[in-house]
């Protein structure tokens, strides 16, 4: 019987699991996030999760927590069938997670983001103190010093991430799940990290972490699973796998991506920048002196994790943001500053760009297709006959073209951006940007959310651009894709281009340590 | 897993505003029968007041010319995700506007005093959003919280100059003297006279009703053909994209604000100008909030406030004869009013979500 | 101007400051709790109508001034279903509730008493009693503290005192107990309290209905204490004025004492003197009247100092990752 079965496995397997999931899924939508997903983590390990962006592990974990509710399927928590509607049911269980986005209040101390939801007591004094009691032991044991009393918004973000798991271990929490804490570390603090990790499993933690970085699966975890596309694909003890491996079971083929291309015929140089630096809003410097060429008819590839300065480099070069240093175009200085910088002017001279994120710069997911494909040229001597109208006619018809062109789905210029596919919205986008032959195009993750075959025709675009002479600057985080594409690669790290390579003299290891700040 | 329930949009323009005003009406029912009253003979009364004769017609015209100024105005701010709550203090200011214009220039004839007067009051409405706009705009200073105060700070500035300045001597009236009879503006009597159609000579519409219609069409043009229209619309839905564009957060800030102050102080040609015919404390009277409700309602398209300004009309003009004729005093219609924007403005989604069920199962079937 | 005068004016200032005070802590409590609350006014005039309407009625002020509270809670309960539950705009929400209240305290008034809108003039029981403290009459003649114990502190109706003691509980509430932690954190990043495995929905829900209670003593005091009955519109911008008490204390109870102090101060001159002449130039009472908001949006200006309001404030929590 399965009632047996299922007794006898939950007997064995009771006594050293700390979490089993059995079929757990989750849909958003018509999006099934989660399929079927069964995994088991043994207590007192490091279990890795690793998958591509979108593989649905976040979900998973969010159900975990009780962030999300699960449409099917059961969770067991030592062992225990356990219903986790909500986070706190999660916390009593003893789960404790530190998203990738923190959840810290920025002008609380440190001591009162510990407590807040598990004061001892009505009045916050004792619970103060206890909590600072118990910071300085775990400061002591587990290398996690900050400073009690110090406001969250004054902190680095190692430490921050230090803080949320203060308010786990506060928690009494055995079981510690990390979502891709290292997106947001240096190396140094990424190392601190996992010290930390090694050290609470030393006291018979269970830590779940989820990344999409082979190197740190294969450096702290004790077993992995692999997802893809909303599904459990394997688990591997970590000793008995290769990253090799790890990463067939994460692309699911054995397909390099190859884009049919002729060598390039590199120009004139076009675009130059010199010594770039950018200090934001809260006095980090995200660009430390970045100075790059880039030649007609090439493609440089910017290889880099998230956060690297990637953003702001971009944002600098498309007039969105100021900086120290100099750009020139064709050898002529561009302002850096003042009323004559700014996105109009950039594109003026002939600097297009494709933004990072879509959704929030690149369109506007509310208005229809063709007011899209206007946006940011809406100045255009052709789209403004006088100065009082705009002909929207004309913007229609020009929309026409481009969507035939660029085999946009559907050719709806009434269609609402929002209602477009992922690949779909970009090649809008693409169209807006590509069709005026600019001199340079700067493109920031132009695959990132679409399907194989759109991903496919955006790369064509980008190569038969490049062989009609424009300089292109390409922003990527998926390492694959600046392979297949770019004919120079510079690696950026914590705001420096920490080196350059031609595709055919490296490889992705030699990229991954110059990603990782290693020379 | 948008906030936002999917409704088609002929649905959200029509249906939505639709249910939300019968939510109000039904409430407001149930508190005039609580009152003792009978909520279908106040019905009868209001529609019987307000459209049976052509003096009801010109009340309820008058009343909403005024809205569909103030209602233009909240509109186009709410177009650039701007909450204009000082139509109030804007319009009152326009009146200053008109009777600078009236009083100190001696106008031949009232279509000259008329283009004068409507510049005059919209110049000072939009100077008056400035203010707030530019505060909005360069020094993130919150618009909603800014133009309450400067309603409160408009009201004041009227009450002293016109106890101060232009108060005639020896009178006790805190009110301007009146304009000279010459610029008096045409009424809406005397242009249908020249067609040959009788109507009635007493309620105070006039030529501006013509104007604010017009402004209708002329705001419309503005959003949706032209390259500031476009811009406005960008930045309202979303400001990254907009500074993206390379659309100014901080120009189109204030230019909404100067157009929506504008539009606002030009109400005070209807009231001011076409009414009163001088300047008196509070000749707003409550409009400019009025036009919070109108803007929710016409979903904030020239269009649909045409439609609610005509409504609000109605009400004002319903709600007068039933204060006259039965128990129930005019503020019912303040109460109506408070429910139609809290319906269509917060409670949106309470409406919104059981009708995108609705579409969502006669969809799936 | 003589000791007297100099007396009543801070004696009136008192009294002016306490609707404006227990408003103000309304304000500031739910809005640190991340709801925007412009509907002050509007709990307040309905709270002065219910007041004044059930004292009259009873013949009992403190009857009066439960309903008022109730009343007051009512509206808070349309704002946090609006603006909590439903996740709509709190702005279009506030301005609502001042008109509903606008409205319907009217229509209401005149159905129950006839009289244009009013409620009848309160007597004896229904007006609230003023106090006095003890050995205010043995010390009336001592000097300094006779004027200030006997003329300025003793006199006032027990709401006056409740209001003051509110301003180190609300204080002591959001700094040094759980509930208040709780709450700062709501108005911060509800993501984070959410995370925690605590209710966003039912901390703001508590922010709005305390801002509800002490809006339901603000209206009460206005109607029973203040005045001695109920007239159209008696609120009179004091909820407003309460707001800019709220941002010019930069949310910070102790503050919004002194920006309300200073506010009833102003009205107080206002309404002592038609015309002040300060360093030999004439000020309008206008003036007085225009300057709390005036200060206000000097203050949001951030030309003297920036005021910054709680980070989450008028956004509806909606989870995401």
């Amino acid at each position: 019987m399965a009632l047996t079965d299922t007794a006898m496995r939950q007997e064995t397997a009771a006594s050293d699991l700390a979490i089993e999931l059995r079929g757990i899924s989750k849909a958003f939508g018509s999006v099934q996030a989660n399929k079927d997903i069964s995994i088991r983590v043994k207590r007192g390990t490091i279990h890795g999760i690793v998958g591509e962006n979108g593989a649905g592990k976040s979900t998973l974990m969010s159900i975990l927590f009780g962030f999300y509710s699960a449409d099917a399927g059961e969770i067991y928590v030592n062992g225990k069938l356990t219903e986790i509607p909500d986070s706190l049911s999660a916390i009593k269980s003893g789960i404790g997670m530190v998203f990738q986005h923190f959840k810290l209040v920025d002008n609380f101390t440190v001591l009162e983001n510990v407590i807040l939801g598990a004061e001892d007591s009505g009045l916050l004094r004792p619970s103060l103190a206890r909590a600072r009691g118990l910071l300085k032991d775990l400061a002591r044991e587990f290398e996690l010093n900050v400073n009690p009393d110090a406001k969250v918004e004054d902190l680095s973000v190692g430490h921050q991430q230090r803080v949320e798991i203060l308010k786990a271990l506060y928690r009494e929490a055995d079981i510690l799940i990390l979502d891709e804490p290292t997106g947001v570390l240096t190396p140094s603090e990424a190392d601190h990290l996992f010290r930390i990790l090694k050290g609470l499993k030393e006291q018979g933690k269970t830590i779940i972490l989820i990344t999409h970085k082979l190197r740190e699966i294969m450096d702290v975890t004790d077993e992995v699973s692999v997802m893809r596309r909303g599904e459990m694909v394997a688990t591997r003890v970590t000793a008995e796998t290769n990253p090799t491996e790890l990463a067939e079971l994460m692309v699911g083929r054995k397909v390099l991506l190859r884009v049919e291309k002729t060598p390039a015929k590199p120009g004139a140089e076009v675009l130059r920048a010199e010594g770039l630096r950018v200090v934001d809003s809260h006095g980090v410097e995200r660009l430390r002196g970045v100075s790059l060429d880039i030649r007609a008819g090439e493609i440089l590839g910017i290889a880099g994790v998230a956060g690297n300065g990637q953003s702001e480099l971009l944002e600098v070069l498309a007039g969105l943001r100021e900086a120290e240093g100099q750009v020139w175009l064709r050898g002529e200085a561009l302002p850096m500053s003042g009323a004559k910088f700014g996105p109009l002017s950039r594109r003026k001279q002939g600097i297009a760009h494709v933004p990072e994120d879509r959704h929030r710069r690149g369109l506007v997911l509310n208005f229809h297709a063709w007011e899209n494909t206007a946006f940011g040229y809406h100045h255009d001597a052709r789209f403004n006959p006088s100065p009082w109208r705009m002909d929207n006619d004309a913007i229609r018809e020009d929309t026409r073209g481009k969507m035939e062109r660029f085999d946009v789905r559907p050719p709806d210029c009434w269609l609402k951006a929002s209602g477009f596919s992922g690949g779909n919205q970009q090649k809008i986008v693409l169209a807006r940007e590509m069709e005026r032959n600019p001199e340079v195009l700067l493109v920031g993750q132009p695959t990132r959310g679409g399907d194989i075959g759109a991903i496919e025709f955006i790369h064509q675009q980008l190569i038969n651009l490049r062989d009609q002479g424009t300089a292109v600057l390409l922003v990527s985080v998926e390492l694959d894709e600046i392979l297949a594409l770019s004919d120079r690669i510079a690696v950026m790290f914590d705001g420096r281009i920490m080196g350059e390579r031609m595709p055919d003299e490296t490889n992705a290891q030699e990229l991954g340590l110059l990603m990782a700040g290693m020379e | 897993m948008s906030t936002k329930a999917r409704i088609p949009h002929w649905a959200d323009v029509t249906l939505v505003p639709l249910v939300s005003i019968a939510l109000a009406f039904v409430i407001s029912a149930v508190l005039i029968w609580a009152i003792g009253e009978s909520p279908w003979d106040a019905v009868k009364m209001m529609v019987e007041g307000a459209f049976g004769s052509s003096y009801g017609w010109g009340y309820t015209l008058y009343y909403a010319t005024n809205f569909i100024f103030t209602g233009l105005a909240v509109s186009v701010a709410f177009q650039a995700r701007l909450f204009n709550i000082g139509g109030e203090g804007q319009a009152a200011l326009g009146g200053l506007g008109v009777a600078l214009v009236c009083l100190y220039i001696p106008w031949p004839h009232w279509s000259v005093a008329l283009v004068a007067a409507s510049i005059g009051a919209a110049v000072f409405g939009a100077a008056w959003a400035f203010i707030p706009g530019y505060l909005q705009a360069k020094r993130g200073s919150h618009i909603v919280i800014t133009t309450i105060m400067f309603n409160f700070i408009a009201a004041s500035v009227l009450g002293y100059i016109l106890v101060n300045i232009l108060r005639p001597t020896g009178s006790m009236d805190p009110a301007s003297p009146r304009f000279a009879p010459e610029i008096a503006l045409p009424k809406l009597h005397e242009m249908l006279a020249l067609v040959g159609i009788p109507f009635s000579r007493v309620p105070p519409v006039n030529i501006s009703l013509l104007i604010a219609v017009g402004m209708c069409f002329v705001v419309w043009y503005l959003l949706w053909r032209t390259r500031l229209g476009y811009q406005i619309r960008a930045f309202g839905e979303s400001e990254p994209a907009a500074e993206y564009a390379g659309i100014s957060p901080v120009r189109i800030t204030i230019y909404v604000m100067l157009i929506s102050g504008g539009l606002a102080g030009m109400m005070a040609v209807n009231s001011v100008m076409g009414e009163q015919q001088r300047l008196v404390l509070n000749a707003v009277e409550g409009a400019g909030f009025i036009g919070i409700a109108v803007a929710l309602m016409g979903r904030n398209h020239p269009f649909g406030v045409v439609l609610a300004a005509l409504l609000f009309g109605f009400l004002y003009q319903g709600g007068a004869e039933l204060a006259l004729w039965t128990a129930i005093p005019r503020e019912l219609i303040v109460v109506i009013q408070a429910l139609v924007i809290l319906f269509t403005g917060a409670l949106d989604n309470m409406v919104r979500i059981p009708i995108a069920r609705a579409f969502a199962a006669v969809r799936a079937r | 101007m003589d000791i007297a005068t100099i007396v009543q004016v801070i004696d009136s200032t008192l009294r002016l400051a306490t609707p404006l005070l227990f408003a103000c802590l309304a304000g500031l409590i739910s809005e640190r709790a991340g709801v925007f609350d412009i509907g002050l006014e509007g709990k307040m005039l309905i709270a002065a109508f219910t007041a004044a309407a059930i004292a009259y009625v009873s013949a009992n002020v403190w009857i009066g001034v439960g309903a008022a509270v109730l009343a007051s809670m009512v509206l808070s309960l349309v704002h946090g279903v609006a603006s909590i539950t439903f996740r709509g705009n709190q702005l279009i929400a506030g301005v609502a509730i001042n008109f509903l209240a606008a409205g319907i305290t009217v229509v209401i008034a005149q159905n129950w008493f006839q009289l244009g809108g009013r409620t009848p003039s309160l007597t004896g029981d229904a007006r609230m009693a003023r106090l006095q403290l003890p050995f205010a009459d043995a010390v009336r003649d001592v000097p300094v503290l006779g004027p200030v114990y006997s003329g300025i502190l003793s006199g006032h109706g027990l709401l006056v005192y409740v209001a003051f003691l509110c301003v180190p509980l609300t204080w002591y509430m959001l700094f040094r107990t759980r509930l208040g932690l709780r709450m700062r954190a709501v108005g911060e990043n509800p993501a984070a309290v959410d995370t925690a495995g605590i209710s966003v929905v039912g901390l703001r829900y508590i922010g709005v209905a305390i801002g509800g209670v002490l809006c339901g003593l603000a209206g009460a005091y206005l109607a029973t204490g203040l005045s001695a009955g109920f007239v159209q519109e008696m609120t009179a911008g004091r909820g407003f004025i309460a707001l800019a008490a709220m941002i010019f204390a930069k949310w910070r109870p102790w503050h919004a004492m002194g920006a309300v102090l200073l506010f009833g101060f102003l009205e107080a001159v206002a309404n002592r003197f038609q015309n002040i002449e300060i360093l030999g130039v004439g000020v309008p009472v206008q003036a007085m009247q225009a300057l709390p908001y005036v200060l206000t949006v000097v203050i949001l200006a951030g030309f003297v100092g920036k005021a910054i309001p709680p980070r989450a404030v008028g956004t509806p929590y909606v989870k995401e990752h």
